[in-house]
C-alpha cells in the first residue's frame, strides 16, 4: 500500500541527471556565469570600499561604513526587488535587454548581477579589510623605506600579500553566492532554480527534478572547493611555502598517533 | 618650543660634509614623552652607534630621521633636505606631500630588526622592487643591479630563494642589499642583529663592517658593544629620551663620564 504510493520515477531522475534538457543546462549555465561575474565585480568594489574605510579622509570612511551597514543589513531578496521592480515602478531606471556582440543579456540578468555584486561587495570589503590588517605593518614600512609612496606600498606590497588571507573566506562567500542565485527566481531570472521549478510544474516530478538540481548545485560547490584548494596551494608556492603532500588518510591517522613515533615535526 | 620650530636655526643647509642634522627632537606617544630634545649631527662617512636601555628612545629617534615618526618639535635634515617638510613661499615650514617624503626616503636606507622582507618575492625580487617602482629602472638593469648587491652581501647564490627558505642572517643580508640597491646617502639600522641566532650575528656584522670601510654614513641602534667599539666613530648613550653622553668608543666605553653610562655598561659588558 505504502510502497505503491511512492512515486519516485527513477528513470526520469537519471535521465535528467545525465542527459538534462537544454532548458535545464541553460539555467545551470546562467547560475554559473552570474555567480562568477557578480563575485569578480564584488572583489573589485569590495577592495575600493575596504581602502576607503582605511582612508585618512573622515567623510570617505563614513560613506564606506554606511555602504557596508546598509547592504549587509538588508535582505538580498529585498534588494533584488528594489533594484529590478522598485526602480522600474517609479520610472527611475528600467532594465532593458541588451545585445552585445550578438549575445543578448536579459534585463533581469543585468539587475541580478548588479545586485548580487553590490550585496557581496559589502561582505568582500570586510574580508579584504581583515586581509589588509593581517599584513604586518613592517611590510608597509619596508616598502616606504625604499622610497615608495603610501599608494605604491599598498599596491605593490600590502594588497598582493593580503590576497593570501582573503582567499579562504572569499571561497566561503563564493560557495554561498552560487547557492543564493536561487533567489534570483523572484525577479524571473531563468537560472537553475526557476528552470527546475518550471520543469517540476510541467512534469509533476517535483522530487526527482529538485534532487537533480540539488546534485548540480553540489557539483558546482564541489568543483569550486577543488579550485580554491588549488588556488591556495598556488599562492603558498608563490611565497616559497611548500605544503606537506599527505593523503587525507595519513592526516587522519596522524591525529591518533603519538607525534614522537611519526618522525615528522610540525612545519614551522 | 616656538624657537626650535623656526627655520632660522637650521643654518646648516648646504653644508656638504653634514649628512644628518637633527635638532632638538621631541616626540610623545600620548602622554608618554619618548624623546625630550635630542640633537645629533653626523658627517659624511661617519658611523654613529646609538646605545642605551630599552625604552630610552634610540629607535624612535632613528625613525624620526627617515620620517617614520614625525617629531612634535624640532627638525631633521638629511643631505641638506628638511625631512618631511618644505618651505612655503613665505619661508614657513609646512608638511611635505606623501610623494615628496617618499623621494626623501629613497636616499635613506633603513634596515629593520625583523628584516621585513617581502615574503611573496624572491631575494632577487625583494632587491629589484625599489629600483623598478621608485626609480623606474628597467627590469634587466634592476636584475643586474640586484645581483651585484646580493653578491656584495655574499648571497648571489640565493637570488631565487624566497625569504621563508633563508636563515635569519641571510634574510637580514638580503634586507641590507635591498636598501643598498637604492644607492642611499645614509643607512639607518634598527637593532639589525637583535632577532638573530648568535651564530649568524657575525655574518651580518661583517656586511655592516664592510660598508663602514667603504665610507658609508650610518646610524646604528645596537646592543653589540664589541661591534660598536670596533666600527663606530662615535657612540651616543641614550637614557630617558635624551643623549646623556656622546664620544668616541674609547671615551665612552673606557672612560665614561656619566654615572648613567657607567651603570648601563656594567650591565651589558
Amino acid at each position: 500500500m505504502l510502497i505503491s504510493t511512492l512515486q519516485f520515477d527513477t528513470s526520469f531522475f537519471w535521465h535528467e541527471l545525465f542527459g538534462p534538457s537544454s532548458a535545464f543546462l541553460g539555467g545551470l549555465w546562467r547560475t554559473v556565469y552570474i555567480s562568477i561575474i557578480a563575485q569578480l565585480l564584488a572583489v573589485v568594489i569590495g577592495l575600493l570600499v575596504a581602502l576607503a574605510r582605511r582612508s585618512t579622509l573622515r567623510i570617505l570612511r563614513g560613506v564606506a561604513g554606511a555602504y557596508v551597514w546598509v547592504l549587509r543589513g538588508t535582505p538580498l531578496l529585498v534588494q533584488l526587488v528594489i533594484v529590478y521592480d522598485g526602480l522600474a515602478a517609479t520610472d527611475i531606471y528600467r532594465f532593458q535587454d541588451v545585445t552585445v556582440l550578438g549575445v543578448t543579456i536579459l534585463a533581469s540578468v543585468q539587475a541580478a548581477i548588479l545586485t548580487l555584486a553590490l550585496n557581496e561587495s559589502a561582505y568582500m570589503s570586510e574580508i579584504i579589510r581583515a586581509g589588509l590588517a593581517a599584513v604586518d605593518v613592517g611590510q608597509n614600512e619596508a616598502a616606504l623605506s625604499v622610497g615608495m609612496t603610501p599608494t605604491q606600498a599598498m599596491r605593490y606590497v600590502v594588497v598582493p600579500q593580503a590576497m593570501r588571507f582573503v582567499i579562504p573566506p572569499l571561497g566561503n562567500d563564493f560557495n554561498a553566492m552560487m547557492k543564493s542565485t536561487s533567489v534570483l527566481s523572484v525577479i524571473g531570472v531563468p537560472e537553475l532554480f526557476l528552470i527546475t521549478q518550471e520543469i517540476s510544474s510541467s512534469t509533476f516530478h517535483t522530487f526527482e527534478i529538485f534532487m537533480d538540481a540539488a546534485l548540480y548545485y553540489l557539483a558546482l560547490t564541489t568543483i569550486w572547493a577543488f579550485v580554491q584548494t588549488w588556488l591556495e596551494a598556488k599562492i603558498d608556492r608563490s611565497w616559497g611555502i611548500e605544503r606537506a603532500q599527505r593523503s587525507w588518510w595519513a592526516s587522519i591517522r596522524e591525529r591518533f598517533q603519538d607525534p614522537k613515533t611519526l618522525g615528522i615535526g610540525r612545519r614551522a | 618650543m616656538a624657537l626650535s620650530n623656526s627655520f632660522e636655526e637650521s643654518s646648516t643647509i648646504g653644508d656638504a660634509g653634514l649628512i644628518v642634522h637633527a635638532h632638538d627632537i621631541h616626540k610623545s606617544f600620548g602622554s608618554l614623552e619618548v624623546l625630550k630634545g635630542v640633537s645629533l649631527d653626523v658627517v659624511r662617512g661617519e658611523v654613529v652607534v646609538l646605545i642605551g636601555p630599552s625604552g630610552s628612545g634610540k629607535t624612535t629617534f632613528l625613525r624620526c630621521i627617515n620620517h617614520f615618526e614625525k617629531p612634535d618639535v624640532g627638525f631633521v635634515q638629511v643631505n641638506g633636505h628638511l625631512i618631511g617638510s618644505k618651505l612655503d613661499r613665505g619661508g614657513q615650514r609646512v608638511d611635505a606631500s606623501a610623494r615628496e617624503v617618499a623621494t626623501q626616503r629613497a636616499e635613506i636606507g633603513f634596515v629593520f630588526q625583523h628584516f621585513n622582507l617581502f615574503p611573496n618575492r624572491t631575494a632577487m625580487e625583494n632587491v629589484m622592487l625599489g629600483p623598478i617602482k621608485v626609480q623606474k629602472m628597467s627590469k634587466e638593469k634592476a636584475r643586474t643591479l640586484a645581483l651585484a648587491q646580493l653578491e656584495k652581501v655574499g648571497l648571489s647564490s640565493k637570488a631565487d630563494r624566497y625569504p621563508a627558505q633563508l636563515s635569519g642572517g641571510q634574510k637580514q643580508r638580503v634586507a641590507i642589499a635591498r636598501s643598498l640597491a637604492m644607492s642611499p646617502a645614509l643607512m639607518l639600522f634598527d637593532e639589525p642583529t637583535s632577532a638573530l641566532d648568535p651564530e649568524v650575528i657575525g655574518e651580518v656584522l661583517t656586511v655592516i663592517r664592510d660598508l663602514a670601510n667603504e665610507g658609508m654614513t650610518m646610524v646604528i641602534v645596537s646592543h653589540e658593544i664589541g661591534f660598536a667599539r670596533e666600527v663606530a666613530d662615535r657612540v651616543a648613550m641614550f637614557d630617558d629620551g635624551q643623549i646623556v653622553e656622546i664620544g668616541t668608543p674609547q671615551q665612552l666605553f673606557d672612560t665614561p663620564s656619566q654615572a648613567r653610562t657607567k651603570s648601563f655598561l656594567s650591565k651589558v659588558l
